[in-house]
């Protein structure tokens, strides 16, 4: 007979099975972020700007390759759970890596400029950043609402340090205590909710609720329904739909501006893909009662994000209220809930990564030192200054726009068609004429930097460099300040003023008002122009691409 | 001496409320830091129970997550008060007044 203290010794614990493959992008981000702090840490001297960009992009194109070789298994074998089902290896975690990396490869070569530009020193910034990074990625394989929670803080605490990151300017440190509460306080939501669904159905893995809703008619229960809504609440924080969306003005003014482009892109790529795979594949027999709040949240987000951007003369204030009404389209694609809705919410995801990288890293350039200038006014005369930079920001707000040619006409087209075919036609309609808003101040934002360097500029200029101003022409600039103001009142109003304005010569010192553009800014802003015009005119591959992420979802 | 799960979800939510509704009136960073730590208290404390409810251990693991999140957040959320409001006097919510539109 054995006595029970040695059937304990005997008795083996099974650890559960972990492919490693499945969270080898995570592991490199953590990883390459790891290796910088531990190096910079270890050497004398401060860690110069060019190795940690260094590191960090050789990081993010690792992660990429590694996701690549992800896809092609995925691929070939089909998709699959690992980590005792707390990680989904699939397709659709598969294109969470890839765009969560090519946006992190993007905000490195942009941070590099920016970095010394501002006179920093130190990889923190890159350390955080691909920290960050990592949680996005976690949130886009997570299979089990715990995983999702520990990604959304992987990826939020990070954030709100880099919010904080600039401590020359006091914005900065405002946008992140505002991130930081609000944040906080979506989070606590969150895990609410999550313990609210845990207690309905048992558990927090995916598809074990899924299972249990699928057994069980659980259609009047208050605390599963209030757990939802919960969830939603948090998502909706986090991907800044109306009404959950008044952090974002600010943190998006005040972040630095390379952050700025990372966390629009990043954050909503990572929640996005999260509150895809909880709605679809868990609560997907619950959906006729999570998809009006849906409908609410799109339609609020569509027309509030593009009548509040309009008012705006700070670019990155307007850009903040552009990123809700994106959010607002994505929306349309996870209200329609089907594999149509799934894959064109990937696909706008997607090609919205890299418009926004794009335009946040002009809006970076454009700012000069101390990341100050973003009044609409400071970007009067670029184009004339530098056409080159002015064209390519025309093309990446045409993107946005969603003209055709670019990547964001297919991408506004494929979510309001997702969303008719689930005969949403109010939605679908609302979507439209809230992308015909969005356009008057994407252009009115155009409209500014090919109209000349007036005294609305130099008004402007003058706060940031007084060198730029000179005393002589007082009576002009109040007349421009007047214009300025009309047009800012009411877009329609722009082109009269630019009539009068057109007359007037270009200053002399224009040239050395040119910015500069660092060579891997540069790079990072052609990488971004490249695709959106390239897979504009071809869309197909992106498109797939999308499609059979979705068709390989868990 | 017993007591019913469905207190402990009570206190949990009546917690959970303070938490939310004393984020949204009080107007010191630091309180409004304590109110986001009661929240995610409350959220624990509904983990457990319903642990126990459901004769579960899993709950109970999932607090730890959280404890270990609220945690790293504070340690972060201290850091970026004492660096924004240490030009200023308090640390009142109020004063973050510099964007604004």
């Amino acid at each position: 007979m054995t006595s029970p203290l040695l059937a304990v010794a005997a008795a083996t614990i099974h650890t559960p099975h972990i492919d490693y493959l499945s969270i080898l992008p995570v592991l490199i981000m953590m990883g390459g972020a790891v290796l910088l702090v531990v190096v910079s840490s270890l050497v004398r001297k401060v860690l110069g700007i060019s190795i940690s960009t260094l590191v960090a992009s050789a990081t993010s194109v690792a992660a990429l390759v590694a996701a690549v070789v992800q896809w092609y298994h995925v691929s070939a074998h089909g998709p699959s759970v690992t980590i005792a089902g707390a990680v989904a290896f699939d397709g659709f975690a598969v294109f969470v890596q890839i765009a969560v990396s090519m946006a992190m490869l993007l905000t490195a070569l942009v941070a590099d400029g920016y970095l010394r530009r501002e006179g920093a020193d130190g990889p923190e910034l890159h350390v955080l950043a691909l920290l960050s990074a990592s949680g996005a990625m976690l949130m886009g394989e997570a299979n089990d609402l715990i995983v999702v929670f520990l990604g959304l803080e992987i990826l939020s605490i990070a954030l709100y340090v880099l919010a904080a990151s600039n401590h020359k300017r006091a914005e900065s440190g405002e946008a992140a205590l505002k991130y930081l509460i609000l944040g906080g306080f979506s989070s606590a939501i969150f895990v609410y909710g999550i313990a609210l669904v845990y207690g309905a159905t048992g558990s927090t893995n995916l598809p074990e609720i899924a299972d249990y809703l699928a057994r069980n008619f659980v259609a009047s229960n208050g605390v599963l329904l209030a757990g939802l809504a919960l969830l939603l609440v948090g998502f909706g924080f986090k991907v800044a739909a109306v009404p959950f969306h008044m952090w974002s003005p600010d943190v998006y003014q005040g972040s630095p501006s390379p952050i700025t482009g990372f966390m629009a892109a990043v954050a909503k790529v990572g929640a996005f893909a999260a509150l895809l795979r909880v709605f679809m594949s868990s609560f997907g027999t619950l959906r006729t009662d999570w998809q009006p709040a849906i409908w609410g949240l799109a339609v609020l987000s569509l027309v509030v994000g593009a009548v509040l951007a309009l008012s705006q003369t700070d670019v990155k204030r307007m850009m903040a209220y552009s990123s809700i009404n994106h959010a607002g389209f994505i929306l349309l694609g996870v209200q329609a809930a089907t594999v149509q809705g799934v894959s064109a919410s990937l696909y706008y995801v997607f090609t919205y990564l890299f418009a926004v990288v794009g335009t946040f890293a002009v809006i970076t350039v454009v700012a000069r030192d101390g990341d100050t200038g973003h009044q609409l006014a400071d970007y009067r005369g670029l184009a004339r200054r530098q056409p080159v930079l002015a064209l390519a920001f025309v093309v990446l707000l045409l993107a946005q726009l969603g003209a055709p040619f670019t990547t964001g006409f297919l991408a506004k087209f494929e979510v309001v068609a997702a969303a008719a075919d689930a005969h949403s036609y109010a939605l679908a309609a609302v979507a439209m004429a809230s992308a015909a808003i969005a356009a008057f101040f994407y252009l009115r934002l155009a409209v500014a930097m090919f109209s000349p360097p007036g005294p609305v500029g130099d008004v402007a200029l003058a706060g940031a460099s007084p060198s730029g101003q000179s005393a002589a022409d007082g009576a002009a600039t109040g007349a421009g300040v007047a214009l300025a103001f009309a047009a800012a009142g009411d877009p329609f109003a722009e082109p009269a003023s630019l009539a009068v304005l057109t007359e007037e010569a270009p200053e002399p010192d224009v040239a050395t008002r040119r910015v500069a553009v660092p060579p891997l800014t540069a790079a990072a802003i052609a990488l971004c122009v490249a695709f959106t015009i390239v897979f504009g005119i071809v869309p197909a591959p992106i498109v797939d691409f999308a499609h059979q992420a979705t068709l390989l979802l868990h | 001496m017993t007591i019913a799960g469905e207190w402990y979800l009570a206190l949990a939510a009546v917690l959970f409320l303070i938490g939310a509704f004393g984020l949204l009136v009080r107007r010191n960073v630091l309180v409004m830091f304590m109110c986001i730590e009661l929240m995610l208290n409350a959220a624990n404390l509904t983990f457990v129970t319903f642990a126990r409810m459901l004769n579960d251990i899993g709950g109970q693991v999932l607090v730890f997550f959280v404890l270990v999140v609220a945690a790293a957040e504070v340690v972060v959320g201290l850091g970026i008060v004492v660096s924004t409001f240490r030009r200023r006097k308090g640390a009142t919510a109020d004063d973050l007044h510099l964007m604004k539109g």
